[in-house]
């Protein structure tokens, strides 16, 4: 009696477990469905409609299917769709430089104190971006106290500027992201097994070839994530170029910024950000046919 | 008793405590939400709800102002540094404001430029919908004559503006971007000039083509906006800002973007070029002429402490804008708004107000008080704070844009000299 009493129990869970089971990933994905939906389909959606119209804020906009705006647009601002590329693509190069041999030395001689030097090299980025940027601007103005002191020591001529350049749009980007380059640097070279850099030292690698046969190839995912992460952000940035540019150093945020906020010309505005998105997207899907690595996941 | 036993309830209360009942407010209550979520949608949607500009014969002002009597409450948007200040933070015209009248001001300083401003409150208005702001401050030249098109500001009812009608200066009643104060009171004014450092600059610049000189190659600040560089520039050239055809703005821009590409200009500053001016990063700039008041001060006076850098009023004239008080459609207190309004145009609160903002006061009258009450020469002589006639002869005002499209076709040929 009781035996029975027990297997109709187990006949009466057991399906219901497995509904559970089959739900369980379902629910799991549910919350960030739902915020996907809400906050970037339902949004990218009706921006993606609001490029396609035709209007002005007074008249209002009306949905004509207007693609051609896309090509107006493109020509329009070729030089600054141009220019934010070449910035982007010169301040991940610039970072990748500045941070792989950074992110090598903690990881591979950083010792007990790995966790403070990478703390300290966090420690800025806990300053709000404009702030930071901001600052910049402070350091480096004309008279200031990196140029001010060298021109009173007579080692630069008066009328010489950085602020206003090209060279302190490109250097603000690649210092305000430096740390989404080191990170998934640091984190793929401390992943590099040191008994595969002992084994090619054992079978007389120089240190040179150690280096480039063994620890760079296994950084490699790092570097794809690095460059990822560093370039799709300083070429949407427009803050550096505001605060540190001058003039032609506009880049397409900026314009973006301006179309939408000053001139209110939604459409435009919707259109230049989906053109920028398809040309980012595509970069990074080329990118990551020829480059990309399978344990990107790792890292990213 | 065993505990699990459940005492006898009502099965009434039972349900009521165990279910939830849907009742018509309820059901009704979630269609809303149901309706409120496709409206939000379709807020979203820039699709056009803008109402022409009602005409003043139309305007039943009773609808708007009722009978009078005010709420007791203004939501007041302004721009930072804008309004008299004590030692405590606390704005003392404001306090006088609230003690004569019994309305509480919320004043916020949430504008920081006007078309982000415009950017924020246009899709609520879109929308039907109140901004939370009863009285704002925005500029001509582009902001004030977009919100009147889009109908979008309250028209005012003057028979509550008697000081207005008294004492506002006569320069600045019927200007051309609101032809009869329909919708707008001027706050302060201002000028477009010239500022630069006299350490540096050893002769005084007398006019915009002053900022083309390479001697200060790299050194020259203009305004990066599609007013305060383009009107100078156009009149430094003998053309008159509304009369200019296409071919003349073009010319005008050439000239200035020739100087921008042979690096004579540093770059078009938005408000942050008097901090380069400050720091040295310019020698010679544009300037607003309330701004460079501040900066020269000494900082005991309450100014920037930077007596080397100096004011000059373009011989072909400064460009003369105003900064204006207007109520935007659907505000909650309108009649609260309209009497500060009125309160503003008092002379000793006028006066009060330009001894700490040094900015051109609408109130002429106030230079007595300032005199001789608050015994402040510095600001009452000032030709910044209380220009001469002389000064307001050759003045120009900002461009006023006939419709969306001029605007359009003027921004299409500034646009590229000052976002490059």
């Amino acid at each position: 009696m009781e035996q029975r009493v027990a297997t109709r129990v187990q006949l009466v869970r057991k399906p219901r477990t497995r509904l559970g089971k089959r739900l369980a990933p379902y629910l799991l994905v549910f919350p960030g469905g739902v915020w996907l939906l809400i906050f970037f389909l339902i949004p990218i959606l009706f921006m993606a409609s609001v490029s396609l119209q035709t209007g002005t804020l007074e008249s209002g906009f009306r949905l004509t299917w207007h693609f051609g705006r896309y090509v107006e647009v493109f020509r329009q601002y070729r030089p600054q769709f141009l220019r934010s590329f070449a910035f982007g693509a010169i301040a991940t190069g610039a970072t990748l430089v500045i941070a792989y041999p950074l992110a090598y030395w903690i990881a591979f001689h950083g010792g007990r104190h790995k966790t403070t030097f990478l703390l300290l090299l966090l420690l800025p980025f806990f300053v709000s971006f404009v702030i930071r940027t901001l600052a910049w601007q402070f350091i480096l103005s004309d008279q200031g106290i990196v140029l001010g002191t060298l021109k009173s020591w007579h080692v630069l001529p008066r009328s010489f500027h950085i602020l206003a350049t090209r060279t302190a749009v490109v250097s603000g980007i690649a210092y305000n992201f430096l740390p989404f380059m080191a990170l998934p640097l640091y984190v793929a070279l401390e992943r590099v097994d040191r008994r595969v850099v002992e084994a090619a030292q054992d079978l007389y690698a120089s240190k040179a070839k150690v280096f480039t046969k063994v620890i760079f190839p296994l950084s490699i995912p790092g570097v794809f994530a690095g460059i990822l992460l560093t370039f799709v952000p300083a070429v949407g940035d427009y803050v550096n170029a505001a605060i540190l540019g001058g003039t032609n150093t506009t880049m397409i945020g900026n314009i973006i910024q301006l179309e939408f906020l000053q001139n209110f010309h939604y459409p435009v505005a919707a259109a230049l950000s989906f053109i920028l998105m398809f040309i980012l997207l595509l970069g990074i899907f080329a990118y990551a046919r020829l480059l990309g690595t399978r344990s990107i996941q790792e890292y990213v | 008793m065993n505990p699990y036993d459940v005492p006898e309830l009502h099965p009434a209360l039972l349900r009521g405590l165990t279910q939830r009942r849907i009742s018509r407010r309820d059901f009704l209550r979630y269609t809303g939400a149901g309706i409120g979520v496709g409206s939000i949608l379709a807020a979203c949607g820039v699709s056009g709800t803008a109402k022409p500009a009602s005409t003043a014969s139309a305007v039943d002002f009773a609808k708007i102002y009722g009978n009078g009597a005010t709420a007791g409450t203004l939501n007041f948007a302004n721009w930072e540094d804008y309004i008299d200040v004590d030692s405590k933070g606390r704005s003392p015209t404001l306090l006088q404001f609230t003690k004569e009248t019994g309305i509480k001001v919320n004043y916020k300083t949430v504008i920081n430029d006007n078309d982000p401003f415009l950017a924020k409150i246009i899709p609520v208005l879109q929308a039907g919908q109140d901004t939370g702001y009863d009285l704002i401050v925005i500029t001509n030249g582009g902001p004030v004559e977009r919100m009147v098109r889009l109908g979008y500001l309250t028209p005012l009812d003057h028979k509550y503006l008697s000081n207005w009608e008294t004492n506002a200066d006569p320069k600045t009643k019927n200007p051309n971007y609101d032809p009869g104060n329909k919708y707008t009171a001027v706050w302060q004014s201002g000028f477009t000039g010239i500022a630069y450092n006299s350490k540096v600059v050893k002769t005084p610049p007398t006019s915009f083509k002053d900022l083309l000189n390479p001697a200060y190659k790299g050194r020259v600040g203009m305004f990066g906006n599609n007013q305060d560089m383009p009107c100078p520039a156009l009149v430094s050239m003998g053309f008159d800002v509304d009369k200019a055809t296409p071919a003349q703005w073009q010319q005008a821009a050439d000239m200035v973007k020739k100087a921008r590409d042979d690096g004579i200009i540093r770059s078009f500053y938005d408000q942050s070029y008097i901090n380069a001016l400050e720091n040295g990063d310019t020698v010679i700039t544009q300037a607003w002429s309330g701004d460079v008041f501040i900066a020269s001060a000494s900082k005991d006076f309450g100014g920037d402490g930077f007596p080397e850098l100096k004011w000059a009023f373009p011989q072909e004239g400064a460009v003369y804008w105003h900064d204006n008080m207007c109520i935007p459609l659907h505000a909650q207190h309108p009649v609260d708004a309209i009497t500060y309004m009125n309160y503003a145009y008092r002379p000793d609160v006028a006066a009060k107000m330009a001894d700490f903002i040094w900015y051109v006061t609408p109130v002429p009258s106030a230079k007595d008080i300032v005199l001789n009450q608050l015994k402040d020469p510095t600001v009452g002589n000032s030709p910044l704070v209380f220009p001469t006639t002389e000064d307001l002869a050759s003045v120009h005002p900002y461009k006023v844009f006939k419709s969306p499209e001029e605007e359009d076709k003027w921004n299409s040929v500034w646009q590229p000299v000052y976002s490059s």
